[in-house]
């Protein structure tokens, strides 16, 4: 189970915040900045895993995580994920990312959260893992947002 | 309509979107949290307008300030109406809010039900998507319970989009209501192969098979069975068939995952398994698969039987696999690499033995999880021969390390490997001492404490070793460095206190003990923490009476005196001492030390009796040695020694008989009168039992004595000491010289064997004799330096075997080890959810299903049983708000009211709908009951265990009471204590719009007294009113919930408060009020708890507990129905229940254990009750007299 999904910039802003069991709003802010101050003091050429965030689970939770140019992608997950899977999955979740928001930025994510969320909705749905093929997510993704279009005509 | 569309989005487009939301948090970093509260206030206005598309604009910039870490929980309400948008776009919106912020504790969220039923059975495939992605975030038990038939429907939807979905979701049911796990798993396991489920045959009819549905399926088993494997043992061939079918890799790596997990409980299983596992590993590209083969090979062959020659082949795979791993580039695979080979370590030490360069070269990576990974591997690494140079290794990585973690880790591991399996590998413990005293050295380390229990270990236990322990020992004590870290806890100053003891107790070996004695008396002594110079004064003692023996017997009287002149001298420092322990301990030996002083002037030789003071030796004892003595046979320890007094007190004392209830329920033994020949056995008996029982103090003189007597415990010879090894390395030692010493010593021993076998060889070529004996050295061969004597820890004689832990009670998953292979019975079907009139007349079963479960499982854990009923109730309550809620869509027969009308009279009845509920449950009752035979139920004078009295039938209640009412408006309310927060209770107030203008605007403002308060919105003043969080159309009903603290819940009290609300109609609005007083009774301040027997008699044994109790006449309502209003009103739960008698429990929300015993007679009802608070108590007995009067 994929216990959270964060997404936050080289100064810790969170941009994607995405918890699949329940905290409170300040505690999620600490464990984003537990979490960022953990990633934060890993060298780019480092492995991606990391042990023990002490707000999250305990010692079955790993914390697997990408850098993006300016983006940290951390999922925290359990031993029932493999962590190269999840490493290819955080891979996939970036490419969807490029390809809908036609090469993606940090901007995108500023501005587009709502966005962001339904792309992360396509692939990761309550904590398990929904979809890995890529083509298959922007398919459904387009298909929403045309959805979406069509009744923004009707609204006129 | 028209102009009202305009002029929406013209209003629109002056609202700020979420793009403009965020530009301008950024234009004001500096000020932000004004501007956000400016603009939250600005959302505030937005969602009070009627125009959907600016509310669901609203809510997606809240679910942006959630994100900031705001609490947008106020808005739920908003959110909801945002996700039952008819459009997409919108109802996406609240959708994405509401699995953001809403969780279990979200109370609107029962509103949620049918909304959700609707967008799961919608037309469109993204609505019902949209609906599944949010309600997999925010399922609730109720939400779970009602919609679980739905989504199953779902699993077999058209559109692959929806099934895959479906199936996931589907796990998030069955944690939150297993009870649906039987009936839905058939399906489940059918879309482990999704067939199409057209199935016929044209192509058109097909809906394409999709990867993505099995995919989920797979998911949700892995999950489930991870917890609870042996129920999913069944499904190893399906997957084996798919593992060896399936090519995407996702899917592989989960079942190959599961198998991991599957076959510690099936080795048959794993035979199997080898062989197409080593064909992925050769064969596939990807490295996550590969990675996971080799993981479930590891598990495979753990779990088989090892020395299976032919199983030596894919060890080596793995190990070679294991090693490109770490070899490569890639941190990632190294560290995985690693993280596997740890698991092979375990059962197949040797195999990972031949790569520890590898991995000691990864001590040195950069990378602190590399590092910390190879440091877990080292631990089964060491042998013998390797143990000093592994050693050696770590010590200059603490040398080196930065930051005191990891140093700290190095430090545990470094003791860890040297005392693994009773110090297995140590050859020299010299060389260990020496480790130990270096490490002293790390300032800052938090394991001070580590280092010292290891010293006085291997101390105690190694006997040849404390002539150098003490001459190290009497180093530290003189050292000054250890002294300065006194301030930190659990610092390195620690060490003192094996120091201390270690020279005190094996002062005879001390070289100097008069140095020594000093060096312990320092004044720097007392800035030590307590409890280390606790141990100094103690140890001072024993050194002092050391000493006076040598100097006696050297005829020295003189240098006697002075050693006594000192101890005087120096002790006073001590007896100031601020910590007791010292104070004592100093102050008792001052004086015997001034006594020893008098009788020294007098010529007395002292030095015997001081010494016998500290005669005799302690043998280390096992940790659990005290658990495992075993009960001796015929020894009942709960029997009575000495026969309580006959029960023959006097009426007065009749509370008592709280006690005497469990009394009597015990097994009593009475001693038979056994002759004087069985008191004889039994005498010998018991002599036998004592002298194998090493705890038993017997009279014998010595102790020691008898341990020399019993052979076999200790005494193993002690050997000399090798005395190439110098006995007194001055100063602190390096420990590397041991290094040297050791191979040179090695060196040696391998000659002179060398030699032996020579002249072996040549006999034996004499005798023409071939013995195939390679020199090879192996861990054998090297002889320890010292044959060391381990004494081992005692343990009493056969000793129970090791009592394992039981599992954790809490954990949420094990309501989910639920067997899937029995036949499903028909009571096992999920409740389907009908029109409500249908369902009272038609489908009774609906819920029963959990109640004949229970009885055709007895063997269920009583507890996971009672949380259900609770749960039970928790849920028919809700339910009942519910309903409030559903009035206003669902047209309602009235005639089932009307017939129900008669039986509803009874109770208070503060609103008729909501009685639906409950005759329901009686009608079910009436039918369960009458179904079964009046034998069949449990003998009736059989004890009932714990929880309220449910199975039977039960006369209706409702927990509301009526506050106010007026023409306009109709206040019930109940109220709840909070187990969550101390000294809080949640008042419910449901409010029923009787007129038929619209009520809005609706503010209760409450007068707070010195002893309650309402716990108002931040920022709000105390004489404000709270906003009521909804508007009540006519005829409509909804419930608002408020938070009061209480300060002291011992007494009853009341608040006033008053409702103002505008009531608009089509001729105008008008302000109306309406006074209320809100009654908090005592019994509103218990929270229903349950409490085993077995406490219950704890708590009343405690005698903590005050006492009083109270008398009813003229009852005539059944025992049952009496309890079951206890329960219900006053919130107590039966713990036990005899015949006419109960006891029954409860809890305050403040702690307060409240315990009564409830007896019947003929017309009266007596109950007597315990209380750790007497005014609780009392007040609670005469609330209960009242309630009681009513019967």
């Amino acid at each position: 189970m994929i216990q959270a999904i964060l997404v936050f910039n080289n100064h810790g802003k969170p941009r994607l915040v995405r918890f699949y069991q329940r905290f409170p709003e300040e505690i999620q802010q600490q464990i984003v900045r537990e979490t960022f101050h953990l990633v934060l003091k890993r060298d780019d050429n480092i492995c991606n895993f990391l042990e023990g965030g002490s707000l999250i689970g305990g010692s079955d939770y790993k914390l697997i995580y990408r850098h993006y140019a300016t983006l940290y992608f951390v999922f925290c997950v359990d031993s029932s994920e493999s962590e190269l899977g999840i490493l290819d999955l955080i891979q996939v979740f970036v490419e969807t990312l490029d390809k809908c928001f036609e090469n993606v930025c940090e901007l995108d994510l500023i501005f587009h959260m709502d966005k962001v969320h339904y792309i992360l909705q396509e692939v990761v749905m309550g904590g398990m893992v929904l979809e890995t093929n890529m083509n298959e997510i922007v398919a459904q993704i387009e298909a929403q947002n045309r959805l979406e279009k069509s009744e923004d005509q009707v609204l006129g | 309509m028209a102009l009202k569309m305009v002029k929406g989005s013209i209003d629109r487009m002056f609202d700020k979107n979420l793009q403009d939301l965020v530009r301008g948090i950024r234009n004001h970093k500096e000020d932000e949290a004004k501007y956000i509260s400016q603009c939250i206030d600005e959302i505030k206005q937005e969602l009070k307008q009627d125009n959907i598309a600016v509310k669901a604009n609203a809510v997606c910039k809240l679910t942006y300030l959630q994100m900031l870490g705001y609490d947008i929980s106020w808005a739920a309400f908003n959110i909801i109406e945002v996700m039952s948008a008819s459009k997409f776009t919108f109802k996406r919106i609240g959708y994405l809010a509401a699995s953001q912020s809403f969780h279990e504790g979200t109370d609107v969220i029962m509103l949620t039900t049918n909304q959700i039923r609707k967008d799961l059975s919608s037309p469109s495939q993204y609505d019902t998507g949209v609906a599944l992605t949010g309600l997999s975030c925010f399922v609730t038990p109720d939400l779970a319970r009602d919609l679980a038939n739905d989504i199953m429907t779902l699993m077999s939807h058209t559109k692959p989009y929806i099934r895959k979905k479906a199936v996931l979701i589907m796990y998030k049911v069955f944690l939150k209501y297993p009870e649906s796990l039987r009936p839905a798993f058939p399906r489940l396991k059918e879309k482990l192969e999704d067939p199409d489920p057209g199935g016929r045959t044209g192509m058109l009819m097909r809906t394409p098979r999709s990867p993505g549905v099995q995919s989920a399926a797979v998911n949700v088993i892995c999950e489930l069975a991870r917890r609870n494997p042996k129920n999913y043992l069944s499904l190893a061939p399906l997957f084996f068939k798919l593992m060896t079918s399936s090519t995407n890799n996702w899917v592989l790596i989960k079942i190959i995952k599961l198998f991991g997990a599957l076959t510690p409980l099936e080795p048959r299983l794993g035979k199997k398994l080898i062989e197409p596992l080593t064909n992925l590993i050769h064969s596939t590209s990807a490295m996550s698969l590969l990675y996971e083969c080799v993981n479930t090979v590891i598990a495979v062959l753990i779990s088989l039987s090892s020395g299976m020659p032919n199983h030596s082949a894919s060890i080596q795979l793995c190990v070679q696999k294991l090693r490109i791993l770490i070899e490569d580039s890639d941190q990632n695979l190294k560290y995985l690499g690693l993280l596997a080979m740890s698991k092979i370590l375990k059962t197949h030490p040797k195999s990972v033995q031949s790569h520890k360069d590898l991995i000691l070269q990864c001590l040195d990576d950069k990378d602190e999880s590399i590092r910390l990974r190879a440091l877990d591997l080292l631990y089964g690494m060491v042998s013998k021969k390797n143990l000093m140079e592994i050693v050696k290794k770590l010590m200059t990585h603490v040398d080196k390390a930065e930051g005191t973690t990891y140093r700290d880790e190095l430090l545990t591991k470094i003791i860890d490997i040297c005392s693994q399996s009773n110090y297995q590998y140590i050859t020299n413990f010299e060389w260990y001492i020496s480790i130990l005293v270096e490490l002293t050295r790390l300032e800052g380390t938090r394991h001070g404490h580590l280092i010292a229990a290891q010293m006085l270990d291997v101390a105690i236990r190694v006997k040849a070793i404390r002539k150098f322990a003490v001459s190290q020992m009497s180093a530290l004590l003189d050292s000054a460095h250890l002294l300065a870290s006194s301030t930190q806890r659990n610092g390195i100053c620690e060490v003192l206190y094996a120091a201390a003891w270690i020279c005190g107790e094996f002062s005879e070996h001390l070289q100097e003990p008069h140095h020594t004695l000093e060096a312990m008396l320092r004044p720097r002594v007392t800035t030590l923490p307590g409890h280390i110079q606790a141990v100094y004064v103690q140890n001072v003692v024993k050194l002092y009476a050391s000493i006076l023996q040598q100097k006696e017997q050297a005829g020295e009287a003189e240098g006697a005196q002075a050693v006594t002149q000192l101890m005087v001298d120096r002790l006073p420092q001590f007896v100031q001492s601020a910590d007791l322990e010292v104070q004592e301990r100093a102050s008792c030996i001052l004086q015997l030390v001034k006594h020893i002083q008098k009788l020294q002037a007098k010529d007395v030789p002292v030095a015997e009796e001081v010494s016998a003071l500290f005669a005799g030796e302690l043998n280390p004892v096992a940790p659990k040695a005290q658990k495992k003595v075993p009960v001796p046979e015929g020894l009942d320890l709960d029997a009575w020694i000495n026969e309580p007094l006959s029960d023959s007190e006097s009426e007065d004392e009749r509370p008592r008989a709280v006690f005497h209830e469990e009394e009597q329920r015990r097994p009593k033994h009475r001693p038979s009168e056994a002759d004087e020949e069985e008191l004889a056995r039994r005498r010998e008996a018991r002599k036998q039992e004592q002298a194998n029982n090493p705890f038993y103090i017997k009279s014998s003189p010595s102790p020691q004595k008898r341990y020399q007597d019993t052979p076999g415990v200790e005494h193993i010879p002690v050997v000399q000491i090798d005395l190439s090894v110098p006995l007194k390395v001055p100063g602190l030692p390096m420990s590397d010289q041991y290094v040297k010493l050791e191979e040179e010593r090695r060196h040696r021993q391998k000659l002179e064997k060398d030699k032996r076998r020579k002249k072996r060889k040549e006999k034996e070529k004499k005798g023409k004799r071939r013995h195939s004996s390679l020199p090879t050295e192996s861990d054998e061969d090297i002889a320890p330096a010292q044959q060391v004597d381990i004494v081992t820890e005692e343990m009493p004689e056969n000793a129970l075997p090791s009592d394992e832990d039981d599992k954790d009670p809490n954990d949420p998953y094990r309501a989910l080890d639920i067997d899937l292979d029995k036949p499903l019975a028909d009571s096992e079907k999920l409740p389907i959810q009908k029109h409500r009139n249908t369902e009272t007349s038609k489908s009774p079963e609906k819920d029963v299903p959990m109640v004949e479960k229970k009885s055709k499982k007895p063997k269920k854990k009583e507890k996971k049983h009672k949380e259900k009923e609770r749960d039970k109730e928790k849920r028919k309550e809700k339910e009942k708000k519910d309903e409030c809620e559903d009035a206003k869509t669902e047209a309602q027969g009235e005639e089932d009211d009307a017939e129900g009308q008669d039986q509803d009279k009874k109770s208070p009845k503060p609103k008729k709908k909501k009685h639906r509920k409950e005759k329901e449950e009686r009608t079910k009752g009436k039918k369960k009951s009458k179904k079964q035979p009046p034998g069949s139920e449990e003998a009736a004078g059989e004890p009932v265990q714990n929880g309220a009295p449910e199975e039977e039938q039960l006369p209706p209640e409702s927990s509301y009471s009526l506050l106010a009412e007026n023409s306009y408006v109709k206040m019930t309310c109940d109220i709840r204590g909070s187990l969550q927060e101390d000294s809080q209770v949640t008042v419910a107030i449901v409010l029923e719009n009787r007129s038929s203008s619209i009520l809005k605007g609706m503010e209760l403002s409450v007068l707070d007294s010195l002893n309650a308060r309402m716990a108002r919105p931040q920022g709000s003043s105390v004489h404000d009113g709270v906003p009521v969080p909804f508007q009540l159309p006519p005829g409509v009903s909804n419930e608002a919930q408020y938070v009061f603290t209480i300060q002291s819940i011992v007494m009853a009290q009341k608040l006033k408060g008053t409702l103002s609300f505008i009531a608009k109609n089509d001729e105008g609005a008008t302000h109306e009020k309406l006074d209320f007083r809100l009654h908090f009774s005592c019994s509103s301040y218990l929270i229903t708890t349950p409490c085993y027997s077995d406490a219950f008699a704890k708590l009343l044994e405690s005698g903590d507990l005050s006492m009083s109790s109270v008398k009813v006449d003229g009852i005539r309502m059944s025992f049952q129905n009496l309890l079951a209003k206890i329960c219900f009103h006053h919130h107590f739960s039966v713990v036990e229940r005899v015949d006419s008698c109960a006891s029954m429990y409860s809890r305050s929300i403040q702690g307060h254990h409240v315990c009564l015993l409830v007896k019947k007679g003929e017309n009266s009802v007596s109950v007597d009750g315990k209380c750790s608070d007497s005014t609780l108590l009392s007040n609670l007995l005469e609330e209960m007299k009242a309630t009681l009067a009513k019967c």
